[in-house]
Formats: structure tokens, sequence, C-alpha cells
């Protein structure tokens, strides 16, 4: 492996650096906001950062879109398998905002917040 | 011909949650039959399939006959089978406890089947992807079923489920993407060279299995990574509880011994010694903390919930012990813990729905009111301690004598104390419910819980404990009884478990 400096990570591994980035601000928004429905947005961009890490491992250097012609020529390809598990995962992520939006406009109907700091205090006077 | 059953096990479940939904347009009561059905299915297809897994070795399935290891493949194999088959017995058990105890609704049914199905998707898959993918259908459907009886505080606990499970399955996919971009392939048995040639020292190898592992700890809710699970359990319906504590976090710990042992091997272990060193602080740690906590609680079901912590604890130190008695121990520990939690909770439920009793100060005196109930929570309790003859000793046992034989003292030790501890809660509720006058003023003051609204025929605690017995048949009451039995009975059974493992264990330890 060659020396890479901090220059070098930056300039030709940017999408690695968004990958960090967005896992850590959707993490960081998800614990650290009070808004029921904006730690539901935080944890889309955690999910999203983790997506842009799988379709950055599929790039191939002048690599083409992964439909082999009838003859087999061409090439090099892209890889398509994390293509595939990202739009797999990008299903599950979707269901799993449908159902914690769902509880959140049930909760919202139930207590009329929707910040949790205040959902817990009126739990506790229950 | 016989490996048709795996995709069987984990397609007919799911295909037949849909007609829960189909058929309640027109009846009203579809839900039941279609899902008692299913789960008895699902039982008869588990019991053929680990006789014939006994007889004749693993089965492998590799779906659409896509060539390996391209394709996705489904593996059964003793240890997956023996979940396999406890996820058939507790779901018929469940079932004939919710015939009475509720939810009732068409919908819950299609979750029931759906979440059988997703669970027996996550024990049998060969596949790292796929596994997320059924961890995910898992997720879900214990998300909507926690919240299932429409209460505000099951809506929150559920909310809180969906943003730890989350955030735990999307830790566990980036390990998967670091294993993937470090060997090229997600098949577990592929991965188990791969992984040897690109060697075990590698900190890519060492990043995914540290994702891989929060991931989990999350799923079956180690100490710090924990909270979600208390609340999830106490408010949770009843029946709910009961299913999902005995099998959610049972499925994601067998699917971290299958990728410590089946993927990374014990060899990873062996040369990361920091890894395991660090695993079994964490799991000490949440085995002393989560008998702590368990012992500082009033209301049952959140005590129960804390134990697990305990258990869970136990069964990732043994993972980190990595010698065959401690697995072996883990492995038994996993059933019989689903078990006896599933007998616990469903214990709980009776008391819950007869006398609106959830707190320890409730349970005064009712050993002379319900007494088959009453002695299934000692004696599941007391198995839970560790005492002999019980599947709860046995897996202990093992875990404990592993870890010796390791020479790793701290975590016998942490068992040692952890089995005290539990000796203290469980005394607690024994005490209560056989030694104490019922009708104890205590617990009945401002704090008491008002959470037994939604069986609207139950009494609201007070001084007077009113039974309401139409809440419960003796059907359930069987139930309960007979999961005792079993968990008394498998304690002389280690022999029948160690015939049973003993492929597994040779392959993990070769």
């Amino acid at each position: 492996m060659t020396e890479a400096t901090l220059v070098d990570v930056f300039t030709t591994r940017h999408a690695y650096v968004m990958f960090v980035l967005l896992a850590s601000i959707g993490l960081y928004m998800m614990i650290a906001n009070q808004n029921l429905v904006k730690k539901l947005i935080g944890l889309n961009m955690f999910q999203t950062g983790v997506f842009l890490f799988f379709v950055t491992t599929a790039f191939v250097q002048g690599g083409s879109a992964p439909v082999i012609p009838p003859d087999g020529s061409g090439g090099p390809f892209v890889s398509p398998l994390p293509h595939v598990i990202v739009l797999t995962a990008i299903v599950v992520g979707v269901s799993l905002t449908a159902v914690g939006l769902a509880l959140i406009i049930r909760l919202y109907t139930e207590y009329g917040t929707l910040r949790a700091d205040s959902l817990r205090e009126v739990m506790q006077n229950e | 011909m016989s490996d048709v059953v795996l995709p069987l096990l984990v397609a007919l479940p799911i295909m037949i949650s849909v007609l829960p939904l189909i058929f309640g347009l027109k009846y009203e009561n579809a839900g039941w039959p279609i899902a008692m059905g299913g789960s008895l299915t699902v039982l008869a297809l588990a019991v053929y399939t680990i006789t014939e897994v006994a007889a004749n070795g693993r089965l492998i399935h590799a779906l659409g006959n896509y060539p390996q290891p391209y394709g996705i493949e489904l593996v059964g194999d003793e240890l997956s089978t023996l979940i396999v088959l406890l996820i058939g017995l507790v779901s018929v058990l469940v079932l004939v406890y919710s015939r009475t105890r509720g939810p009732y609704g068409n919908a819950f049914h299609s979750g029931y089947l759906l979440l059988t199905g997703g669970l027996l998707g996550v024990v049998l898959t060969g596949d790292l992807f796929n596994l997320f993918v059924f961890l995910e259908i898992t997720g879900l459907v214990t998300y909507a079923l926690v919240a299932s009886d429409r209460s505000g505080k099951s809506a929150y606990a559920a909310l809180k489920y969906v943003f730890l499970g989350t955030i735990g399955a999307s830790l566990y996919l980036i390990g998967v993407g670091y294993l993937y971009v470090a060997t090229g392939t997600l098949n577990m048995r592929d991965l188990q060279g791969a992984i040897e040639t690109v060697g075990y020292t590698d900190p890519l190898i060492q990043a995914a299995f540290g994702f891989i592992l929060v991931g989990f700890a999350l799923k079956v809710a180690l100490f710090p990574l924990h909270t979600w699970q208390p609340d999830a359990y106490a408010y949770a319906p009843d029946s709910v509880s009961a299913y999902i504590s005995a099998l959610v976090s049972t499925a994601a710990a067998y699917a971290l011994i299958r990728i410590s042992f089946d993927v990374f091997t014990v060899e990873f272990f062996l040369v990361n010694d920091l890894i395991s060193t660090a695993i079994m602080a964490a799991a000490s740690v949440s085995i002393v903390v989560g008998s702590l906590l368990a012992l500082m609680q009033t209301e049952i079901k959140r005590m129960f919930a804390y134990s697990s912590v305990a258990q869970f604890g136990m069964i990732v130190a043994a993972i980190a012990v990595a010698n065959e008695t401690a697995v072996f121990g883990a492995i038994i520990h996993l059933f019989g813990h689903g078990l006896m939690k599933a007998g616990l909770f469903m214990a709980a439920g009776i008391l819950a729905a007869v006398y609106g009793a959830r707190t320890i100060d409730e349970y005064a005196g009712l050993a002379n009111r319900s007494p088959f109930t009453a002695a299934s929570i000692a004696v599941i309790g007391i198995a839970l301690i560790g005492i002999p003859p019980s599947i709860g000793f046995l897996g202990k046992w093992f875990i404990g004598l592993g870890a010796v034989e390791a020479g790793e003292w701290g975590v016998a030790f942490v068992i040692f104390v952890s089995t005290m501890l539990t000796l203290a809660y469980v005394f607690r509720i024994i005490e209560k419910l056989y030694f104490d006058p019922p009708g104890d003023p205590h617990g009945h003051g401002s704090d008491h819980d008002h959470e037994h609204e939604h069986d609207g025929a139950a009494t609201d605690g007070g001084h007077e404990l009113v039974a309401d017995t139409s809440a419960v048949t003796v059907g359930m009451v069987v139930m309960v009884v007979s999961i005792t039995i079993a968990v008394v009975a498998l304690g002389f059974s280690w022999e029948l478990f160690f015939d049973l493992l003993a492929p597994v264990l040779e392959r993990f330890f070769q």
C-alpha cells in the first residue's frame, strides 16, 4: 500500500469521505434532535450514507453499465451486485420510514406533540 | 430432494401471511385458524427437517439453481434446525395463548406469520446480504406488533425500537459491505476461505467484524445498547412480549454465532486476542448490569426484560471464549432461554389478565388463587437461576465450564455473580407469590400503573383483587405448564443436545 496523505484521501476518495460524513451527520441528527420527524430524517440520512458506500464500491475506472451484449464482448463492467443490494436496501428503508411515520402519527394524535422530551414528560405524568 | 423443505419453511409462512387479510374481507375471524394452520405446518416441517438433518447431515439448497457462490443458498445444519424447531414450537404455543388473550385482528395474524417467516429466513439463510433482508423483515414486523395494542406507550416503545433496530441493521450492513470489498463474495461458506486468504489481521476484516458485532449487539440488546428492549417488552401486548422475547433476539444471537464461527472462524478470535477480550469485557458488564437492573425493577415484565439483557450477555461472552464447551453451552442457553422467557411472559400475562397484577407487590398471595400459573413462574424462575435439573442449568454450566477451561476466570466469576443476583430477583417474586398475605396494601399508591385498560374486564388493583377468570382458558394454563415441564425435562437431555450438535461443533472447532 502506498503512503496516502490526507489530501489524497480527500481528492481521490471523496465518495468514501462523503459516506462517513453523511452517516455521522445522520446519526448525530437522530440522537441530538428532539423532533421525532427530524430524527427519522436523520435515520434516513444515515442509511443513505451506507447506500452511497455500496454504490461507490461498485465503481470501476472506465467501466460501463453491466449489460453484456449477446456476443459477450465489451467490458470492463462496473460490478452490478452492490447496485442490486442498494436497490433492495432502499426498499427496506422506505418501508422502515413508513412504519416510523405511522408510529409518529399515532403518537401525535395521542399526545399532541412531536418532541421526544415533552413526550417523555407527558408519559411520566400519565 | 429433501432440501426443498428449506425454501418451503421460509416461503410458506410469508405466502400464507397475506391470507388473513384477504379472507378478513369476508370472514371476521379468519386470522387465527390460518395462522394456526401455518404455524402447525411450520412445526411439522421443522420436526421433519431436524430428523432429516440429524440422520443425513446438513441440507443445502441453492435458490433458483444459481451456481454457487453467485446465487443465494439456504443451509440447514444441526444448529439452525434446532432454532427452527424452537421457532415452530413457540409460534404454536403463543398462538394457542393469543386465541383468548389477543390481539385478535387479522392484521395481527398476518404480521405474526410474516414474523415467523422472517425469523426462519434469518436462521436458514447462507448469504450475508440475504440475512440483512430477513433481519429487516423481522425488525419491521416486530415494530408493528409491539405497537399492535394501539396504546400511546407501546407506540413510543415501538418507535424507539425502530430507531435502534434500524441503526443495528445498518451497522451490520456496513460490516457486510466491508467484507464484500475485502473478499468479493457474500456467501457464508465461500467467505470462510476468502477471509483466510485475505488474512485475519487485515484492518478491513477486523473493521467488518466490529461493525457486524455492534450491529448484533443492538439487536440482541447488550448492556449499553439495550435501552429499546425493556420498553418494547413491557408495553407490547402480553402475547407479543412472549413471542418476541423468546425468538427475535434469539435469532439475532444465532446469526452472531453463525457469523462468528462459520464466516470468521475460531482462528479469527485466536489471532485477534484484543477483540475477544473486548467482547468478553462488554458482555460481562452486560451480565452484571442486566442482573442488577432486573433486581431493581418493580414491574414484572420489565424485570424479565432486563434479565434477558443478562442472559444474552452470557451467550455473547461464550462466543468470545470461543471453545467447544462454551459455544455448546451458548447454543443450549439460546434454546433454553427462548423457552423459559416464553413461559415466563405467558404466565405473567395470565396473572395480568385475571388479577390485573403487573408489579411484584400485586403478586402477593396469588399462589393460593392461581396455583398452576404461580408454580410455573416459580419453577421456570428457578430454572433461570440455573438450579438443576433444568435447561437453564445446562446452558449456564457449560458456558461456565468453557470459561474455566479457557482460563477466563473473569467470565466464570461474572456468571457466578449473576446467578446470585438472579437468585435474589427470582426469590423476590416467589416470596411474594407464596409467603405474602394477599391484598397487601403496598404498591397501590399513586405510582400504581394503570396499564390494564386494554382488557376492559380486568379490575384495577385496589385493595381487593377481583379475579376475572373469563380472560383465561384452561388451554393457556396448559401451555404454560407444559413449557415448565419441558424446561425441567430438558435438564436431563444434555447428551441429546450433544449428539445433535457434535457435527456443528466439530466444524466450528476442527
